[in-house]
């Protein structure tokens, strides 16, 4: 890359020799907890821009509607169902958690203790949705 | 020990003057997750759990949701509050994996673009919609509808 289009210094070819300030997460549940808060957020995403537009299929006709979202009882769709369903429950409880160890100087200082507070609420609300969820996938 | 070294790209200044676009970018992020959890919460309830969950879902069952304004509405709002959260946070994620230039430009300009136009599409979606298309077969109609 040329010299113009980079404004930050390139990285030097010895390793630094002081250590990093305290800024830096080292794969420790902080780490964990933000790489899947950025994987189930891009997973949603892409599926929201498909799901807006075989919603809008209503447009359409009854028939291409119900064809598509027929799909959508499909055994194995049912089961990705249960994927994007434990990526949102997942990015929407740990969303909350960033939030309070944004604004609560408690929570700041526990966020490894909501970490796992978090999967904690995970699991229940999993088990309260996947057997219902599959009942209705499997029976007709 | 791993020596991880400092971040590459300095830290950038807040511009003293005007309004600071990335802070309320920050503030947005979070005010708009508080609420999308009832709205999606609220939506995969009613639609995966309640009576038969997904098997229940086809045409009829969309246009007695929005037969009530109340569904139209939660509908809306879920739309463009998911749909710019995400997208915003996809921006973030484009920054933090480019450089500034070319490629940068053109990801972020195209999840400028796919936003608008779905948000567009989904709003005149949920507000144009005929539960009652003529011509259509009875058996795939809401019930409300003369001709089912
Ligand atoms: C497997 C899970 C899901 C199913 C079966 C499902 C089903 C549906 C159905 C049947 C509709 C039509 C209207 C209505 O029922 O309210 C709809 C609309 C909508 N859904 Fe979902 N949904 C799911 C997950 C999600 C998720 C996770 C989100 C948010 C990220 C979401 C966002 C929306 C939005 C914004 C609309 C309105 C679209 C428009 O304005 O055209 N849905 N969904
Ligand atoms: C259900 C309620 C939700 C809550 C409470 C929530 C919360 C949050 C919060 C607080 C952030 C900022 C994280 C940070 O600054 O470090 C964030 C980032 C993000 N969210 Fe959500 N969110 C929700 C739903 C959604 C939905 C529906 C989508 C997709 C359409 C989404 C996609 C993203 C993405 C892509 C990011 C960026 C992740 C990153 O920078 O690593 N979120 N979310």
């Amino acid at each position: 890359m040329s010299a113009t289009t980079t404004r930050t210094p390139i990285a030097p070819e010895k390793p630094a020799t002081h250590k990093p300030g305290g800024t830096l997460y080292r794969g420790r549940e902080g780490m964990w907890s933000w790489v899947l808060h950025r994987i189930t957020g891009v997973a949603i995403f892409f599926f929201l821009l498909v799901h807006i537009l075989d919603t809008a299929l209503v447009r359409v006709s009854p028939e291409a509607y119900n064809a598509v979202i027929g799909t959508y009882q499909t055994p194995i769709m049912g089961l990705g169902e249960v994927a994007l369903v434990g990526a949102i429950v997942f990015h929407a409880f740990n969303g909350l958690r960033v939030i309070l160890v944004d604004f609560w100087s408690w929570a700041t200082r526990n966020q490894k203790v909501l970490f796992y507070i978090v999967i904690a609420l995970w699991v229940v609300t999993m088990l309260g949705f996947v057997p219902r969820h599959l009942m209705n996938v499997f029976s007709h | 020990m791993t020596v991880i070294e400092s971040p590459r790209t300095p830290a950038r200044p807040a511009p003293k003057r005007g309004v600071n676009l990335e802070k309320w970018g920050w503030i947005y992020m979070r005010a708009s997750g508080v609420v999308l959890v009832v709205l999606v919460f609220g939506h995969l309830f009613v639609n995966l759990m309640v009576g038969e969950g997904v098997k229940a879902i086809d045409f009829g069952f969309v246009g007695g949701k929005w037969a009530d304004p109340f569904w139209q509405w939660w509908d809306v709002l879920m739309l463009w509050l998911a749909l710019i959260h995400g997208a915003n946070g996809m921006r973030t994620i484009v920054s933090d994996y480019t450089n500034p230039g070319t490629v940068q430009r053109i990801l972020k300009g195209a999840l400028l673009l796919s936003t608008i136009v779905l948000l567009v599409l989904g709003t005149l979606v949920v507000f144009t919609f005929d539960p009652c298309p003529a011509g259509s077969p009875a058996e795939l109609l809401p019930s409300f509808c003369p001709a089912a």
